[in-house]
C-alpha cells in the first residue's frame, strides 16, 4: 500500500463548497505537485469537520491540525511552511477546538453501553465516522438478506420493548403495523422528550444520530413503509441540527430515498419540531401535531398500527428504540437477549439527577438493582447524607423509598411498585426533601402539561395541586388524605391519554410510602424536612447571634429588628420566611423550626 | 461524495472510512524527524526525506510518523534525521545522503540496531 506521511482531509459539505472549496482541493493538489510534495501527501475529501462556518476548512493527520478561512492564494505558503518544512501556519489554525463530549465521560464501573456505543466517540456530523464504526451495515445485511418477516422475528426474538416508557414488544408493534391494511405506511420517531432532567435522547440524537435514522430504515423496510418523521421538539436546536445534516449526508450517499443500495426498496423520512407541549410526547398527540393540528390526544383504539398518521396505518417507537435495532441486527437477537432480565432484555439509559454525587448519563443493563445505580454508579447521596427517596420514569413515575432499593430495575418491577421505566429519568431525593412538597412540584407540572381535552386530567388534576398546595401552606384538613386517594384513582382510571393516567403516580407513591409526612403536615402543622414554607419558621439563636446586624440589614419585608452586638429577633408575623437571613448569616446563628 | 448502490460499496466506503481513520489516529511508535530548515533543504533533506518514505513504502512499514522539523543549529550536520522508537531515547543521525536514510531505516528502524557512525558526537 502507498504510504503517505501526511492526510490531509478537505471539508466537501455544501457550506464549505460554496465558500470554494473545490478550488482549494485543486489548488491543494496543484501546489503539492509543483513542490513536488504529492507522493507524500494525500488529498481527501470529507464532510465536515467544523462547523463550516469559517469555510473551507481542512484538517492535516498526523499533527491533527485544523486551518480554515483558507484561500486559493495562500495555499502556495501553507503547503511550503506546513508540508514542506513542517511548520504550523498560526494564523490560519481554527480559533475554537472542538471540545469533547463533557456531558458523557468514559463509561462508569457497571456501564454497558449498546445505545450510548458512538455517542462522544464518533463525528455526529460525518457520516464516514459511523460507517467506520459498522454503521448501515445492518441495513445492509436486512435489504440483501432478510425478508421484512425474518426482521420482524429477529426483532421479537431478541425481546426489545419500547424505550419510551410503555414497553410495549416492539416486534409485536411492527407486526401489527406490517399486517394493518392500508397505504401508505409511515414511519414515526418519538424525539419529544419532555421530562424534566432528562436528556437521554437529546445526547443520541446530537452524538449519533445516523443509528437512529438506520434503525427507522430498518423499520421502515419491516413494515413496508415508505415515508418516515422524526418529531423532535424546538427546545432542542443542536439535534435538529446534527439529524438535518445526518439525513442530508445519508440522502447523498443513497441510503435514504429511492431504491436504496439498489434493492428496490424505497424510503426517506424529514424532522418535524415540536412548539414544546410536554402531552406531544403521546403518540395520538404528536400525530395530530405532525398532520398541523391541535396536539391533543385522541381515543385508543384504532392503535397508530391501524390508524395513524392521516389515518394511515403508521409505526412510532422512540428514539432509543431505534438506536438499538441496527446493533440487534447485526449481533443478532441472542446477544440483545444475553442481557438483561426474563421479561426486560438489553440495557437502558438513564439521566440520574437530584442529590448523588455523581449526575448524568448511564447506560446499564435492565435488571441492575437501584441500590447499583444509585450507590455504585451515581457514588452515592451528596453531603453525605442520608438516600430517602428515588423517583424514576420523569414527572409520571412514582417515588419508591430505601426498602425498594435492592429491587431490579425492569418493567414489571417498577410498574408493579407503583412507578414507571418511562423514558429514563431518575431523580434521587435525599433526607432534606419533603415528599408533600415533591408530589406538589410534579403535580404543578402535569397540572399546567394537561392539554385539557378531557375532564379528569385538566379538572382532577387541579383539584389535587390545590389540595396540595393548602397542605404545604400548613391549611391542611381532616379527610385532604383520603380525598386525594380517591381524585388519584378515579384520573387515572378515566383519563384519556397516559399523561393523565400517569399523573397521579407521584401522589399516589408518595401517599403509600411516606404518608406520615403527608400527616405531620395536616395535623401536627409541621414539616418533618422543614421546607414547606408555610410550616417552618426562622429564629435566631440567643447564645450564637453576635449583632452584627448582617441578617436585619438584608431582609427583605425588615422583619428583624435589635440593636448592634445586641441579640436580634425576628417577627414571626412579619417574616415570610424566604431564608435570606439563614442564607447570610457568619454564624449559622438562624435555625429553622 | 457518490452514492453507493450495492452492499459492496458500502462495504468498500467502510474500508476506506477506516483507513482515514487510522491514517488520523496512529499513535506513532516510530517516530522519524527530518530537519527540513532552509539548511537542511539546502543540503539534501528532501532527498532523505524521499528514501525514507520510500522504505517505509517497501517494507510496509506500519504505526509510523515522518514529520519535518526546523533548523536546531547545527546546519554543519545537515541533513538531520532523528529517530524515536517506542520509549527508548532519541537517536539523532548527521549528514544523511539518501544512501546513509536507507541504511537508517533497514538497520534502525527495522533491525532494531542503532548505526553509532552516523550519529552526530554529543
Amino acid at each position: 500500500m502507498k504510504f503517505y506521511r501526511s492526510h490531509v482531509l478537505v471539508c466537501v459539505d455544501p457550506e464549505c463548497l460554496a465558500k470554494g472549496a473545490h478550488d482549494i482541493l485543486d489548488g491543494l493538489q496543484d501546489e503539492l505537485v509543483y513542490q513536488g510534495l504529492i507522493d507524500e501527501v494525500q488529498v481527501l475529501e470529507t464532510s465536515r469537520i467544523g462547523g463550516c462556518a469559517n469555510g473551507p476548512e481542512i484538517v492535516v493527520y498526523p499533527e491533527g491540525v485544523h486551518y480554515v478561512g483558507l484561500s486559493v492564494d495562500q495555499l502556495p505558503f501553507l503547503v511550503e511552511e506546513h508540508f514542506l518544512k513542517g511548520r504550523v501556519v498560526e494564523s490560519l489554525l481554527a480559533k475554537e477546538v472542538k471540545r469533547a463530549d463533557e456531558e458523557l465521560g468514559p463509561p462508569k464501573p457497571k456501564e454497558v453501553r449498546v445505545v450510548l456505543r458512538n455517542c462522544g466517540k464518533i463525528d455526529p456530523e460525518n457520516i464516514e465516522d459511523y460507517i467506520a464504526e459498522d454503521g448501515y451495515q445492518a441495513l445492509g445485511k436486512v435489504l440483501s438478506e432478510m425478508t421484512p418477516e425474518q426482521v420482524i422475528e429477529e426483532v421479537l426474538a431478541s425481546g426489545l420493548r419500547g424505550r419510551g416508557g410503555a414497553g410495549f414488544p416492539t416486534g409485536r408493534k411492527w407486526q401489527f403495523c406490517r399486517s394493518a391494511p392500508g397505504s401508505p405506511k409511515y414511519i414515526i420517531c418519538n424525539a419529544d422528550e419532555g421530562d424534566p432532567g432528562a436528556f437521554m435522547n437529546r445526547r443520541v440524537l446530537e452524538g449519533d444520530p445516523h443509528s437512529v435514522i438506520e434503525g427507522m430504515i430498518i423499520a421502515a423496510y419491516a413494515i413496508g413503509a415508505s415515508r418516515g418523521y422524526i418529531y423532535c421538539r424546538a427546545e432542542y436546536p443542536v439535534a435538529v441540527r446534527t439529524l438535518n445534516i445526518a439525513i442530508k449526508q445519508a440522502r447523498n450517499l443513497g441510503l435514504l430515498g429511492d431504491d436504496i443500495l439498489g434493492s428496490g426498496f424505497s424510503f426517506d423520512l424529514e424532522v418535524r419540531m415540536g412548539a414544546g407541549a410536554f402531552v406531544c410526547g403521546e403518540e395520538t398527540a404528536l400525530m395530530a401535531s405532525i398532520e398541523g393540528k391541535r396536539g391533543e390526544p385522541r381515543p385508543r383504539p384504532p392503535f397508530p398500527a391501524v390508524k395513524g398518521l392521516w389515518g394511515k396505518p403508521t409505526n412510532i417507537n422512540n428514539v432509543e428504540t431505534y438506536a438499538n435495532v441496527p446493533q440487534i441486527i447485526l449481533k443478532g437477537a441472542q446477544w440483545f437477549a444475553s442481557m438483561g432480565t426474563e421479561k426486560s432484555k438489553g440495557t437502558k439509559t438513564f439521566a440520574i439527577a437530584g442529590d448523588v454525587n455523581n449526575t448524568g448519563l448511564i447506560e446499564v443493563p435492565l435488571g441492575i438493582t437501584l441500590r447499583e445505580v444509585i450507590f455504585d454508579i451515581g457514588e452515592g447521596i451528596k453531603g453525605g447524607k442520608k438516600f430517602k427517596a428515588v423517583q424514576t420514569g420523569g414527572p409520571m413515575g412514582g417515588c419508591l423509598p430505601e426498602q425498594y432499593l435492592d429491587m431490579p430495575v425492569d418493567y414489571e418491577s417498577l410498574t408493579a411498585a407503583g412507578s414507571i421505566m418511562g423514558s429514563g429519568g431518575m431523580i434521587v431525593m435525599d433526607e432534606d426533601t419533603c415528599m408533600v412538597d415533591i408530589a406538589r412540584f410534579f403535580m404543578e407540572f402535569t397540572q399546567d402539561e394537561s392539554c385539557g381535552k378531557c375532564t379528569p386530567c385538566r379538572v382532577g388534576t387541579r383539584r389535587i395541586l390545590e389540595i396540595l398546595e393548602r397542605i404545604c401552606d400548613g391549611h391542611g384538613k381532616d379527610g385532604d388524605i383520603e380525598t386525594l386517594e380517591m381524585l388519584c384513582q378515579q384520573i387515572k382510571a378515566t383519563s384519556l391519554c397516559g399523561l393523565g393516567q400517569g399523573a397521579p403516580n407521584p401522589v399516589e407513591s408518595t401517599l403509600k410510602h411516606f404518608r406520615h409526612e403527608y400527616e405531620a403536615h395536616i395535623y401536627e402543622k409541621r414539616c418533618p424536612a422543614k421546607v414547606c414554607r408555610g410550616l417552618i419558621h426562622y429564629r435566631i439563636s440567643d447564645n450564637v447571634c453576635t449583632g452584627c446586624m448582617v441578617c436585619a440589614r438584608n431582609c427583605p419585608v425588615e422583619a428583624i429588628s435589635g440593636e448592634r452586638r445586641q441579640v436580634h429577633y425576628i417577627d414571626p408575623d412579619i417574616c415570610i420566611r424566604c431564608g435570606i437571613c439563614q442564607q447570610v448569616c457568619n454564624f449559622n446563628a438562624v435555625e429553622v423550626y | 461524495m457518490a452514492g453507493i448502490k450495492s452492499l459492496e460499496e458500502l462495504k468498500r466506503l467502510k474500508e476506506e472510512a477506516l483507513a482515514k481513520r487510522q491514517a488520523r489516529t496512529t499513535t506513532g511508535g516510530i517516530q522519524i524527524t527530518v530537519g527540513m530548515g532552509t539548511c537542511g533543504i539546502a543540503a539534501g533533506a528532501r532527498e532523505a526525506m524521499k528514501a525514507i518514505l520510500a522504505v517505509t513504502e517497501e517494507e510496509g512499514l506500519s504505526d509510523i510518523i515522518v514529520r519535518q522539523t526546523g533548523c536546531i543549529g547545527l546546519c554543519e550536520w545537515e541533513p538531520i534525521v532523528e529517530v524515536e522508537i517506542g520509549d527508548q531515547p532519541k537517536v539523532t543521525y548527521g549528514k544523511v545522503t539518501p544512501e546513509r536514510a536507507r541504511q537508517i531505516m533497514k538497520e534502525h528502524v527495522i533491525g532494531g540496531k542503532e548505526i553509532p557512525e552516523f550519529k552526530i558526537p554529543a
